[in-house]
């Protein structure tokens, strides 16, 4: 049975999602139990699965059984940086499952089997993504989960969010229609659509312009979906208008997973050599990601709604991934892989807290969660844990994270990055302390020049100074899942790069050294 | 004149789905009302559907100067007379005589994939005609900015 | 924006011309793409492995079926999704659609409703040859599925929403659209309980009486096919119903 667990993670939640779609729509509280069943079965097998990659290697599995030739069937492949992923995914899907509870039925009970199905769908597309060796395949599994996502941001109540919705639907469609255009050039020049396939004939063949072409559109395909600025405009306004178990679901996962993506593509199908000496753009995607961080800081500086702050940091986490995973070191790429992990855990959590304070209490502005620390500790700590990850605090994943990617940013000579990337630290310190100033001390009405516009807001939001925020258990036990997950993702960072290492050498990444023709070549101790 | 021959007649099929797929992109970014842009999206992947499709036409190869309808045309469908054979010996199939069916299967994907987000987006289209009274993307912006703070959801 | 919308096209469309170049001929028979070992596998093996002709069935449904599968719950999903975009129950009565028509034509009605009472059972029969004939020719599930959601279409364009509806009720739209889904993923799941992988027909052999394995394939394409069909046929319709009522799904076109 274990060498099935490559596809059983993704059909258990394809099973639920029938299963809502035939029994749910009659008795609408049987989809949970489903849900949590079929996502629990999910996460065993992923764990397998990482267990089983981390003693033996990497893991293929033909469907239908398909294996000689080569390529003639659609190969699921796993190995030490896919399983990761996928335990990623599954921790977090059952988080936001168990938060989901009783939040679906809130608009319309009878829509609450559909909210379901479209969950589960949406798991399963983003577990079919990471799981997938065939070109082809990743993009069905894209647009499975892009279309859940678009139905999922339009369920919800806000006539804002159906607007935005209506951008990101023309945007992703922009996004997986350039990736469905390179793999057609690649599979013109190649005739193959197995990726591993893909990877043998160019390395056989001559740099033509069709590779270059194929590489091109791929990765503007795959920026826009994962919004790397400056193609992200839809992202802000998609998730803050969302409703709060999908901005839940969506945000920590959906643009992390099209890193992955990003990074597959990039060394199982293009490998190391082709892309950092065969092209030269490494240079100018580094400096793209050092405009994108420096602009996520800034646009989140100047927010005051606090989705919305929390959406342009993710802009900015897009950007530490992009700038780590063309740094052309290897240390730059364990550190972007490491951050899909972390940055997943470190914005699950900040979402569930923003959705609790948005839900119980109606407080979607920072300045409204005046002692905040006093009312309601335990949803503030969860928050606290979560910010403090940002920021890079040890402990916290977030603080190796930043490591890797600064060392790799140092060794590679692309001190433009790491300058990027202690700003955005400081001024995610700033963000995050002035919210912990104002949850802890409360507001200061004489706060300057922008009293004005609080007393206003004061008087508009609330007639009552303090709301009372009933948090039940199963809006804190998902929290404290996740903040726990942020740190044991910290304590396990060794055991994780370790892993990444391994399964970078198989594929073929040269140790710690600069490919570029320029400055410092130090080696990996 | 050379530069037609050489660049675009053996090509022509390319660069007429590519001018096509531009028409769909440039009505997808520029355009302002909703109904247009879901149209232009409709456009471009219908042009990358036959874009696929054009590859795997086969023209029989070096089978020329045979009678028209000799080969068998574009229709990956092996004929009856063969078929018995073929069960045995794959090799008494001639590939170059079929049209390849591997572009026909990933655009039928393509084709339901597309159908469904054309279908999800004249959904939201039509929700979003409900709550603002008008398709035009302008008229919608000017609407949200005048209006209120959130309400609150789950 | 339309600066920047043609600035962003003229980029694109130079740069997938300047890739255009090395593309090889149009039709040419022996290039990567068409002369590689996967394409002339499907087309040399596709009556030895399955006993099927239609190679694009094969490749479709046996080789590359883990694809169609998703397929398949795209349709499903875009039916819940449109379902949960726009859904509205017990809508306001007295609320009155300024834009909604009457449309003067009674009177051709009998004509309209005749012809389709004596299209639409031929137009079903010819869904189902489409399905089954999908081994021998162009056809295969989606095809079927998509005349039948047609017929009902069919029904109710000519006659009203509401009677297609009795005879598919709104109830049934998921269970049916799910049912056609698991049909396939069960299949697939059926092969892998048996100890081959999943989607391997070739272990219906054990639950299929006195087969070969290559029929045990070609029976196994045939029943994801019709699971395909169920799906399909069922959702075009549920699209069509919220679509064109809003909905609401009380007046229709």
């Amino acid at each position: 049975m274990t060498e099935h667990f490559p596809v059983l993670i993704v059909i258990a939640p394809l099973f639920g999602a029938l299963l809502c779609g035939l029994f749910g729509m009659r008795d609408h509280r049987v989809c949970l139990p489903i849900a949590l069943a079929a996502l629990g079965f999910s996460l065993a097998c992923a764990c397998g699965l990482l267990i089983r990659v981390a003693d033996s290697g990497p893991v293929s599995y033909f469907v239908g059984g398909w294996k000689q030739p080569r390529g003639i069937g659609i190969e699921l492949r796993a190995d030490g940086i896919n399983a990761l992923v996928l335990v990623a995914i599954a921790v977090v899907s059952i988080i936001v499952a168990v938060y989901s509870h009783r939040r679906a039925e809130h608009d319309s009970v009878s829509k609450a089997p559909a909210f379901y199905v479209l969950f589960l769908l949406l798991t399963v597309g983003l577990f079919g993504i990471t799981v997938t060796g065939d070109a082809f395949n990743l993009y069905v599994m894209v647009e499975v989960s892009s279309l859940t996502g678009y139905a999922l941001i339009a369920m919800g109540s806000q006539p804002r969010g159906r607007f935005a919705a209506f951008q990101y639907i023309i945007m992703g469609t922009i996004g997986a229609s350039f990736y469905l255009l390179g793999v057609g050039y690649l599979y013109l020049h190649t005739g193959a659509l197995n990726m591993a396939q893909i990877q043998e004939i160019l390395l056989a063949s001559s740099t033509t312009a069709v590779p270059l072409v194929a590489f091109a559109l791929i990765m503007v395909g795959l920026w826009i979906k994962m919004a790397f600025f400056p193609l992200g405009s839809w992202l802000p306004n998609a998730y803050t208008y969302s409703p709060n178990t999908t901005g839940s679901i969506l945000a920590p996962l959906v643009t992390k997973v099209t890193v992955y993506i990003m990074i597959r593509i990039m060394l199982s199908v293009f490998t190391w050599e082709w892309i950092f000496q065969g092209t030269s753009w490494n240079q100018l995607v580094v400096w793209m990601s050092v405009v994108a961080i420096l602009a996520g800081s800034v646009m989140a500086l100047s927010q005051t709604d606090l989705k919305r702050m929390l959406c342009c940091l993710i802009i900015a986490e897009v950007g530490y991934m992009v700038g780590g995973a063309w740094l052309a070191n290897r240390w730059g790429l364990v550190g972007s892989v490491y951050h899909i992990l972390g940055d997943a855990f470190m914005t699950l959590t900040l979402f569930l807290a923003a959705g609790i304070f948005a839900k119980r209490a109606r407080i979607y502005s920072i300045d409204r969660l005046d002692r905040m620390f006093r009312r309601q500790p335990l949803v503030m700590s969860g928050f606290a844990i979560g910010a403090l990850g940002m920021i890079g605090l040890p402990p916290t994943c977030g603080f190796f994270s930043k490591w890797f990617l600064i060392r790799g940013g140092l060794e590679s000579g692309h001190y433009e990055y790491v300058i990027a990337l202690l700003i955005s630290s400081l001024v995610n310190a700033v963000l995050f302390f002035r919210i912990f100033e104002i949850a802890y001390f409360g507001k200061k009405p004489s706060a300057g020049h922008d009293s004005g516009a609080h007393h206003e807001e004061a008087h508009d939001e609330h007639p009552l100074p303090h709301v009372r925020v009933d948090a039940h258990a199963t809006d804190l036990i998902p929290l404290f899942a996740a903040a726990s997950m942020v740190i044991l993702t910290g304590l396990g960072s060794g055991w994780i790069s370790g892993l990444i290492q391994r399964t970078l050498d198989e594929a073929g990444v040269p140790p710690a050294e600069v490919t570029l023709p320029g400055p410092s070549a130090s080696k990996a101790p | 004149m050379h530069f037609l021959n050489e660049h675009i007649i053996p090509f022509f099929n390319y660069w007429i789905y590519v001018i096509i797929m531009m028409l769909g992109l440039h009505a997808m970014i520029v355009k302002r009302n909703l109904i247009k842009k879901l149209i232009g999206m409709s456009i471009f992947s219908t042009a990358i559907i036959l874009f696929y499709v054009s590859i795997g036409v086969n023209n029989g190869g070096d089978i020329q100067g045979g009678k028209p309808g000799e080969t068998h045309g574009n229709i990956p469908v092996i004929e009856h007379e063969l078929a018995q054979e073929a069960s045995h010996d794959p090799s008494t199939i001639d590939h170059r005589r079929y049209a390849n069916p591997l572009p026909h299967v990933l655009m039928l994907t393509a084709i339901v994939v597309g159908v469904a987000t054309l279908g999800v987006g004249l959904a939201v289209t039509l929700r979003i005609y409900r709550d603002y009274d008008s398709i035009e993307e302008d008229e919608i912006l000017a609407k949200i900015a005048a209006a209120p703070a959130r309400q609150t959801d789950d | 924006m339309r600066l920047f919308g043609l600035f962003a096209v003229l980029v694109t469309g130079a740069l997938l011309l300047y890739g255009v170049k090395d593309f090889p001929h149009y039709g040419a028979a022996d290039s990567p793409a068409n002369g590689g070992i996967v394409p002339r596998y499907y087309l040399e093996n596709t009556m030895k492995d399955a006993r099927v002709p239609n190679a694009v069935t094969t490749t479709l449904a046996d080789y590359r079926g883990y694809d169609t599968m998703f397929e398949t719950s795209v349709v499903f999903t875009a039916g819940v999704a449109i379902f949960a975009i726009l859904r509205v129950f017990g809508g306001d009565r007295n609320r009155h659609h300024p834009d909604s028509l009457r449309i003067r034509g009674d009177q051709f009605r009998i004509i309209v409703g005749t012809t389709s009472r004596l299209l639409i059972a031929p137009i079903q029969l010819f869904a189902l040859y489409v399905l089954a004939h999908g081994h021998h020719s162009p056809g295969g599930g989606f095809q079927g599925g998509v005349i039948i959601g047609a017929s009902f279409l069919l029904l109710s364009v000519a006659r009203n929403l509401g009677e297609s509806l009795t005879r598919l009720p709104e109830q049934r739209f998921f269970t049916l659209g799910a049912t056609g889904v698991l049909i396939y993923a069960g299949i697939g799941l059926l092969c892998l309980l048996l100890g081959h992988h999943f989607l391997d027909y070739r272990a219906l052999q054990h639950v299929l009486p006195g087969v070969s394995p290559e029929m045990a394939r070609s029976h196994g394409i045939l029943g994801v096919e019709i699971g395909v069909a169920i799906t399909v046929s069922s959702i075009m319709f549920a699209i069509y119903a919220n679509l064109s009522t809003r909905g609401e799904l009380k007046k229709g076109l």
